[in-house]
């Protein structure tokens, strides 16, 4: 052994010995305990997981798959606990929400992150933010003050008088309360997540590109249309999955003006009664009825599962834009 | 001067408060590469920019004065600012390749500007500016391959035909080479002593050797003026200005 290499042991046997020992188990336990704690939320989904499978495996033990998931009846007395119009409820508020929402929100966030002076640009955020802050309670009384009269009076009229023949748009009954009232409260509510992530996506589009497209005179429009969503098209998609899977999970806003009745929606003014309504409503009461906490919980669960599906979905997608950038 | 092909007067530049270019009053001679020299900071890219209308891409910035075309203002409210960029193209300092094919790279800006009415006119456009800008051979058998498969060199080389395509009269270059290796680099300066009888070229770079083997006219700025401005070989051999001498000594 040279000496050089015996010397560079020495200066390692030296610095290897901790010279306060405490200092470094300090060190230590706080990199476990912030390690620990990060996990807490990983754990948390497989508990909530978990605890809702074995709470209503008596359900799921009972029934068959099919029974529950296309099974058209809810009259738990009867033993009859079909979620059809529950999941049915939820797709249709949810897609009237989404369809109603996107259009305006891609026009807002393709001017907001193209067109835009810096300065409004500024201004604008943060409202989106205290937008998306409102307490969802708040939005359930807009709904029903202003949404539901607004329904009654003015869409229904209107839908009877020119689009009554259209399938979905038939006016079903006298109230405003439905489908269409919970899809524009949904609309607003999803609309400020939709926006500011589209716009993020945006924003990874490299201006070296834009610029290639407007040395040759292209217009800023046909930049946008060409170039820049093209580029960003599967981004877009996911904002709008993760909006729809915020819809899906919204419960109080949309309970306060969907009517909450058990039917198989046929119309967009037919009243609905979603999967996150029915768990709030009924939750707590009846729990004499055999099976019918299991029942609950299965369709939490079934609720679970899918948004945890659309979750995932967009947020791959969204990750391998944001991390080109 | 009948040979005058874009002529700047009183033109003032500002980003926000600061002024960065002061004054400017030059004339472009046609059918010859100017070079734009001087050290970084002196609002040599500013002045190129300001010549397609790119200037005003960022924000809060103002401008007077007047730049022609032809004895047209570019600035003039009834421009069409396509048209202006389509007449003045630009080659960037980085290669940038649009998100799609070789083939639709090139037929980009054509399409835009609906030159061309059958399938077979663009692709004979493309295969000749493809050639003029020195690729065909390259990419002949790949061009539904995408732009971004190219090496860098052969990237720049494909936004040059891409801007060659609109058919303009200018070409501006904003150290079009200086993102590339040597050989790419002297691939481009050839093509652009080689465009300069169709061409004008206006060429912003920092490297003192491209300006000499490219320069037939020379501006030479600093700190948002114009200190000197001629024919290349006055220039280099006879600077008039102190500043400009320096340069050229390298002194800094």
């Amino acid at each position: 052994m040279s000496e050089i290499e015996l010397t560079q042991m020495k200066m390692e046997g030296r610095l290897s010995r901790p010279s306060t020992p405490s200092r470094a188990r300090t060190n230590r336990a706080a990199q476990r305990t912030f390690f620990i704690i990060t996990l807490v939320p990983v754990v948390l989904i497989i508990i909530v997981a978990t605890a809702l499978v074995v709470r209503a495996y008596p359900i799921l033990n009972s029934y068959s798959f099919s029974e529950l998931l296309f099974g058209d009846i809810w009259r738990p007395n009867d033993g009859q606990f079909g979620f059809r119009p529950f999941i049915l409820g939820t797709l249709w508020v949810t897609t009237v929400g989404v369809l109603l929402a996107v259009p305006p929100c891609l026009l807002v966030s393709v001017y907001l992150a193209e067109y835009a002076h810096n300065r409004l640009r500024t201004i604008a955020k943060p409202i989106l933010d205290v937008l998306a802050a409102i307490p969802p309670v708040v939005y359930g009384v807009w709904g029903l003050l202003s949404i539901v009269p607004f329904v009654d009076d003015v869409l229904a009229p209107l839908s009877e008088r020119w689009l009554g023949s259209i399938p979905f748009l038939a006016v079903t009954q006298p109230t405003g309360f439905g489908i269409l009232a919970g899809g524009i409260v949904l609309a607003v509510m999803i609309a400020p997540l939709i926006i500011s992530v589209i716009f993020e996506v945006l924003s990874t589009v490299p201006n070296d590109l834009r610029h290639a497209a407007l040395a040759v005179g292209a217009t800023q429009w046909q930049t946008i249309r060409t170039i820049v969503l093209p580029q960003v098209l599967p981004g877009i998609v996911a904002a709008i999955v993760l909006g729809a899977s915020r819809a899906l999970g919204e419960t109080i806003a949309v309970l306060m003006v969907v009517g909450n009745v058990p039917q198989i929606p046929t119309s967009v003014f037919d009243t609905a009664y979603p999967l996150p309504a029915l768990i709030a409503n009924n939750y707590g009461e009846m729990m004499s009825i055999p099976l019918y906490d299991a029942a609950l919980l299965g369709a939490a669960l079934v609720l679970l599962v899918v948004i945890l599906i659309f979750n995932i979905l967009s947020t791959l997608v969204l990750q391998r834009f944001l991390r080109r950038s | 001067m009948n040979n005058t092909h874009i002529q700047v007067n009183n033109l003032n530049a500002y980003y926000g408060k600061q002024h960065a270019l002061k004054d400017i009053n030059i004339e472009i001679p046609k059918n010859q590469i100017t070079v734009i020299m001087g050290p970084s900071g002196c609002g040599k890219t500013t002045l190129l920019k300001t010549f397609n209308r790119f200037f005003e891409l960022t924000e809060d910035v103002k401008l007077t004065g007047e730049v022609l075309v032809d004895g047209e203002n570019i600035y003039d409210p009834a421009v069409d600012v396509t048209e202006v960029r389509k007449v003045v193209g630009l080659l960037a300092q980085r290669p940038s390749p649009l998100p799609m094919s070789i083939y639709d790279n090139v037929v980009y800006g054509m399409r835009i500007h609906q030159m061309k009415k059958e399938r077979a006119e663009y692709k004979k456009s493309v295969r000749h500016y493809l050639e003029i800008a020195g690729l065909w051979e390259e990419v002949q058998k790949r061009m539904h391959d995408p732009a971004t498969s190219l090496s860098i060199g052969q990237q720049q080389r494909l936004c040059l035909a891409r801007g060659l395509a609109v058919e303009p009269e200018i070409i501006l270059g904003d150290e079009p080479t200086s993102a590339l290796d040597p050989i790419s680099s002297q691939n481009i300066e050839s093509r652009l002593i080689e465009l300069k009888k169709d061409y004008t070229i206006v060429i912003v770079t920092h490297t003192l050797r491209q300006a000499k083997r490219l320069a037939d006219h020379v501006i030479y700025m600093y700190l948002g003026e114009v200190a000197e401005a001629g024919p290349a070989h006055d220039v280099f051999n006879n600077p008039k200005h102190e500043r400009t001498k320096q340069y050229l000594e390298g002194l800094f």
